[in-house]
C-alpha cells in the first residue's frame, strides 16, 4: 500500500484527473467546485498536464465544449455545482443521448432560492433522469478512486456513456485529509488508452445528435435505456477490477452491520460515514441497526437492493433533497418503488435532513431512529416524511 | 480522537492552522481532518476552522461541537464570543494574549486549564507582523502533544518556502513560552 498524503479533497481529485491524462477540460468555476477546477488549470498552465484547458463562459459552453471533445475522440473531463448544473441542464440530456463518454465531477451543492453555496443533492435530483451513470462517494479516497472508474466505465467501449461522480460540496470538497494515491502505473493498467466507438472526421464522416421523427424517436429511447441498463455488469467488473489492484472493494449497494439488522438507515453520499457511529452507539445499546448505502444510483441497481434488504423489517431512508409536492425525497420514492413488487416489503420511513450543509450529527440520527421506529408501525400514516430539525 | 477548534479572523490563518496539524498529523501515519467553517470568505470577521486527530480512521463529519482544545489566535475575540462553548472539562483553552493566565481565567471565568502566549509581541518580533497562526501551533503543542513537535516543520517548510524560517522561529518560541495555569 502507498503512503497516505494529507491533501485537500479537491485537489486530490484534479491530481487524479491528471494521473488519467485527461486530453480536455472544459469548466466554469463555481462553488464548491472551484478548488477542482483551478488545481487543473494550473496543472495544465505548468506543463504537469498535456491537455486543453478551454476557460468558457458558462456552464452551458463548458459541457458544449466537452461533447464536442468527445465527439472528436479526446478523453474529457468537466467538473460543475448546483446552478452551474442547472444552466448545463439541456447538454446533459444530449451528452446522454450521444452516448459521450464525458466524466463530470459534481460538487453537490443546494439549488437557489433561496441562493445557498452550501451541500445537499438538489442539483443531481434535476438531472436524475438524464442517462448519465451516476455514482456517489463517501470520503475523499473513494473520491480519488472514483475518477479512475468514471473514466473507465464511461470509455468502455461496452458501455459508452458518460458518468458522473457526486461528492458533497465543503463536506468533502474543502476538507484534508489523508488520501492513498495510485501509482502511475497501477493507473495506466487499470484504465486503457480511450478508443471511442465512433468519432467525427472528416475523412470518414458521422452523424450524431440526429433528428428523430416520432417513428424512431422510441427506439432512439428504448436504445438508450437498454444501454444504461447493461452498463451495470460493466459497472461491477471495473470495481472488482479495481479492487484487484488497490484492495479497496466498492459495490452498487454497501452494508454495514446489516447481519440480524431489523432496521436499516439508507444514505447516500457522506453522511454514510457519520451514519456509521449511530449504528455502532445503536448496537451498543443493543437496537438491532445496520445500514445501507447507495453507490450506484443509475444505473439503480434495483437486484443488488432487494438483496440487501431482505431480512429487513424497516429502512429510514435520507433524503438530501424534497420533491415539492410528491411523497418525501427522490431516493425514498424510489426505494418504495423498487420494493413494491417484493412479497415481503419492509416498512419505510423518510427524513429529509442536510439541506443547504445543515450539520446532521450521529445524536440527530438517533433521535430520527427513534422517530422512525414509531412512524413505521404508525397506521394512521399522518406523516409520509419528516423535513428533520425544522425550526417551529 | 482530539478534537480542536481554532478561532481567529479571517486573513489571521487559522485555517491554515488547523491544516497544517493535521498535515503534520498524516506524516506521522495517523488519521486527521481539516477543514475550514465552511462559506464565504470574509476578511476581519470572526471565523473558525476545524482539526481533528486520530490513531484510527475518521468517520465523523460534522462540525466540533465538544472540542479537546480550543486555540484563539486574536485575543479581541475571547470577549466577543464564548471561546470555550462546549470544550471538555478535562480540555485545554490556549489563546493568544498579553494578560496571564490568572488575568485572563479571571476575567472570563473559564474552569479548564488555560495555556497563555503573548503571540502577538512573538510574532512581530520573529516575523514582522502579528499573524499568529503558526505561533499559536507552538503554543497548542505545548499544551497537548497532538503531534510531535518536529512533524510540522515539513508542513511549515512546504507552506511558507522562504519564510518558513521566520515562521518555525515563532513557533519553537511559543512552544518553550507558552504557560499553562490547571
Amino acid at each position: 500500500m502507498n503512503k497516505k498524503v494529507g491533501i485537500e479533497v479537491s485537489l486530490a481529485a484534479a491530481d487524479a484527473v491528471k494521473m488519467a491524462n485527461a486530453d480536455l477540460i472544459a469548466a466554469y468555476p463555481i462553488t464548491p467546485q472551484t478548488h477542482i477546477v483551478e488545481h487543473l488549470s494550473e496543472l495544465v498552465a505548468n506543463g504537469e498536464l498535456d491537455a486543453e484547458f478551454i476557460p468558457v463562459e458558462s456552464e452551458h459552453s463548458a459541457l458544449s465544449v466537452c461533447i464536442g471533445s468527445s465527439a472528436a475522440g479526446a478523453r474529457t473531463f468537466t467538473c460543475t455545482s448546483s446552478q452551474g448544473l442547472a444552466l448545463m441542464n439541456e447538454i446533459v440530456f444530449i451528452a446522454a443521448s450521444l452516448r459521450l463518454p464525458i466524466v463530470m465531477i459534481l460538487a453537490n451543492r443546494s439549488l437557489s432560492g433561496p441562493l445557498s453555496i452550501w451541500n445537499d443533492h438538489t442539483d443531481v435530483m434535476s438531472i436524475r433522469d438524464s442517462g448519465w451513470i451516476q455514482v456517489f462517494a463517501e470520503n475523499g479516497q473513494e473520491v480519488f478512486d472514483h475518477v479512475f472508474f468514471a473514466f473507465r466505465v464511461a470509455e468502455d467501449p461496452k458501455v459508452s456513456i458518460p458518468t458522473i461522480i457526486n461528492l458533497d460540496g465543503f463536506i468533502l470538497t474543502h476538507v484534508i485529509e489523508p488520501i492513498e494515491y495510485w501509482d502511475q502505473e497501477a493507473v495506466n493498467k487499470y484504465l486503457p488508452e480511450f478508443k471511442p466507438v465512433s468519432t467525427l472526421n472528416p475523412d470518414n464522416p458521422v452523424t450524431m445528435g440526429a433528428f428523430a421523427m416520432p417513428g424512431i424517436y422510441t427506439e432512439a429511447k428504448k436504445a438508450q435505456d437498454e444501454a444504461l441498463i447493461k452498463s451495470k455488469p460493466e459497472i461491477i467488473k471495473a470495481w472488482k477490477d479495481m479492487g484487484k489492484i488497490i484492495g479497496r472493494n466498492y459495490s452498487p449497494v454497501e452494508t454495514n452491520q446489516i447481519e440480524g439488522a431489523e432496521t436499516v438507515f439508507l444514505t447516500m453520499g457522506s453522511m454514510g460515514e457519520t451514519v456509521s457511529i449511530a449504528v455502532d452507539k445503536l448496537r451498543a445499546r443493543g437496537q438491532k441497526v445496520g445500514q445501507v448505502k447507495i453507490r450506484l444510483w443509475r444505473p439503480f441497481p434495483v437486484e443488488e437492493f432487494r438483496e440487501a434488504v431482505r431480512n429487513v423489517k424497516r429502512i429510514i431512508v435520507i433524503d438530501r433533497a424534497l420533491s415539492f409536492g410528491g411523497q418525501g425525497g427522490p431516493v425514498a420514492g424510489e426505494i418504495r418503488s423498487v420494493l413494491y413488487d417484493e412479497e415481503k416489503r419492509p416498512l419505510i420511513t423518510n427524513f429529509i435532513c442536510g439541506l443547504a450543509g445543515r450539520d446532521v450529527t450521529p445524536d440527530n440520527f438517533i433521535e430520527m431512529y427513534e422517530k422512525g421506529l414509531k412512524m413505521a408501525g404508525d397506521k394512521s400514516k399522518e406523516e409520509d416524511y419528516v423535513m428533520y430539525g425544522v425550526r417551529e | 480522537m482530539i478534537e480542536i477548534r481554532f478561532h481567529g479572523r479571517g486573513g489571521q490563518g487559522a485555517v491554515t492552522s488547523a491544516e497544517l496539524l493535521a498535515l503534520a498529523a498524516i506524516s506521522e501515519g495517523k488519521y486527521a481532518q481539516a477543514f475550514p467553517s465552511f462559506g464565504p470568505e470574509r476578511r476581519g470577521a470572526p471565523v473558525v476552522a476545524f482539526c481533528r486527530v486520530d490513531d484510527r480512521p475518521i468517520r465523523l463529519r460534522t462540525n466540533i461541537y465538544s472540542p479537546d482544545l480550543v486555540v484563539v489566535l486574536d485575543p479581541s475575540l475571547l470577549r466577543l464570543i464564548n471561546v470555550a462553548a462546549g470544550l471538555k472539562e478535562n480540555g485545554v483553552l490556549i489563546t493568544n494574549t498579553k494578560f496571564t493566565s490568572g488575568e485572563i481565567r479571571e476575567k472570563l471565568g473559564i474552569k479548564q486549564t488555560l495555556a497563555t502566549i503573548n503571540a502577538n509581541k512573538i510574532a512581530l518580533e520573529e516575523m514582522g507582523i502579528p499573524i499568529t497562526n503558526t505561533t499559536m501551533l507552538g503554543s497548542l503543542l505545548n499544551a497537548r502533544q497532538v503531534v510531535h513537535p518536529d512533524s510540522l516543520i515539513g508542513p511549515l517548510e512546504k507552506r511558507f518556502g522562504r519564510i518558513a524560517d521566520k515562521n518555525i522561529r515563532a513557533f519553537r518560541r511559543a512552544f518553550a513560552e507558552t504557560e499553562t495555569l490547571n
